[in-house]
């Protein structure tokens, strides 16, 4: 199972890539889980310096800006 | 360079709409459609320009050459530059804050980056060519960078370090210098249509605040008379700069939605300086903005901060009002 964590303290920005990300996981139909993380020192595990961004099984994929649903989708695949 | 769309506004509003242009309503709808198509195309020109740019020089790469190189002096401006450069997010400022702390640049460097970047960014130029010309933009950027220069300088004297929530601190020293940034290898036409999508995702994400501020800007110009705040905002009223600064601070919007509003008094008879020190202080500082600093500075750190910038954007507002 694929793990997708959204990294970000709760602007709006964040919540649209939660909402992405999850309708990536439906769309494309492979077993993953989303995971919101809003604490910011977990954030800055990361070494980001811009929110939102999108970590797939501990990588950091995208940095300070919000990913398509198509975007997310074909990185799961 | 926009005779073409006033034009066109006109006889849309005046000819095919019926409005006359004496009225109230039609005046306020001739400046809502010129203003909002103008400033939108402006929008996307500016933001696509600065994309490109800042394509150049992400975030990370900034980080890097600042935690890497000692300029004497030299790092306030660069840092100031950057957060000029590089568009802004409020959501942001914390992590950004950490990772430059965590890069090992100076907390005085930091501010510098931090000041400038919700003063000076593409939507506030854009709109800022829009609304008063090359000239004024022109010297808006260069006092905006000024101000984030010195105001960076000047926190960064007074040895805040133990002011730090403790986490941070620990992040402090701990601090390690950046590896070398790595620049993806993408050839100029290859970043063009990623850029593009960049633009039109701000502008879409501004889009809003920017129609709102032209309808109620719009509404101001045709029903407020002109002249109408000189009676109680005059230039001689040494005060009034102050006072719009000490106002603008707790209030929060970004510069889409606070700049046609600006443009507006300026037209009925606030100083223009007064004015774009109001503008500062609403964009550059705000409640909402303490409390995101609050994760990583105490309550004093936050208000000496504050306190800085504000007294800096007071004094940017009286240089306004004599130069402009």
């Amino acid at each position: 199972m694929k793990t997708i964590k959204v990294l970000g303290t709760g602007c709006a920005k964040c919540k649209t890539t939660i909402a992405h990300a999850e309708e990536a996981v439906k769309q494309s139909g492979v077993d993953a889980q989303v995971i919101k993380v809003e604490d910011i020192q977990e954030i800055m595990k990361y070494n980001i310096l811009t929110t939102p961004a999108l970590v797939l099984d501990e990588v950091v994929m995208i940095k300070g800006r919000v990913p398509s649903v198509e975007e997310i989708a074909a990185m799961l695949r | 360079m926009f005779n073409w769309l006033d034009a066109l506004v006109a006889w849309l509003v005046y000819d095919t709409i019926g409005l006359d242009a004496t009225t109230h309503w039609g005046q306020a709808l001739h400046f809502f459609f010129y203003d909002s198509v103008k400033i939108l195309l402006l929008l996307f020109l500016i933001t696509f320009l600065m994309g490109i740019v800042n394509a150049y020089f992400p975030i990370d790469r900034i980080r890097s050459f600042l935690s890497r190189n000692k300029l004497y002096g030299g790092e306030y401006v660069m840092a100031s530059t950057f957060g000029a450069i590089t568009p802004f997010c409020s959501c942001s400022s914390v992590p950004l804050f950490i990772g430059f702390v965590k890069g090992g640049i100076p907390l005085g460097v930091t501010f510098a980056f931090l000041i400038t970047s919700p003063l000076v960014n593409e939507v506030a130029l854009a709109m800022f060519v829009g609304m008063f010309g090359l000239k004024a933009t022109l010297i808006y950027a260069v006092s905006g960078i000024l101000l984030g220069t010195v105001g960076g300088y000047v926190l960064g004297r007074l040895k805040m370090e133990p002011l730090l929530t403790d986490w941070v601190q620990g992040v402090m020293r701990q601090a390690h210098m950046e590896e070398a940034y790595e620049e993806e290898k993408l050839t100029f036409l290859q970043r063009l249509p990623g850029v593009g999508r960049e633009a039109w995702g701000i502008v879409k994400g501004v889009l809003p605040y920017v129609l709102i501020g032209i309808a109620i800007g719009a509404a101001m110009h045709g029903f407020i008379p002109t002249g109408f705040f000189e009676k109680y905002i005059s230039k001689d009223n040494p005060l009034a700069v102050p006072l719009a600064v000490i106002l603008g601070v707790p209030m929060y919007s970004n510069a889409a939605g606070v700049l046609p509003i600006i443009q507006v008094l300026v037209q009925k008879g606030i100083p223009i300086g007064t004015a774009i020190a109001f503008m500062m202080a609403v964009v550059g500082l705000s409640i909402p903005e303490a409390m995101l600093l609050k994760k990583v500075m105490s309550w004093k750190m936050i208000a000496i901060f504050f306190g800085t910038v504000a007294f800096f954007i007071i004094l940017s507002g009286y240089l306004f009002n004599i130069i402009l």
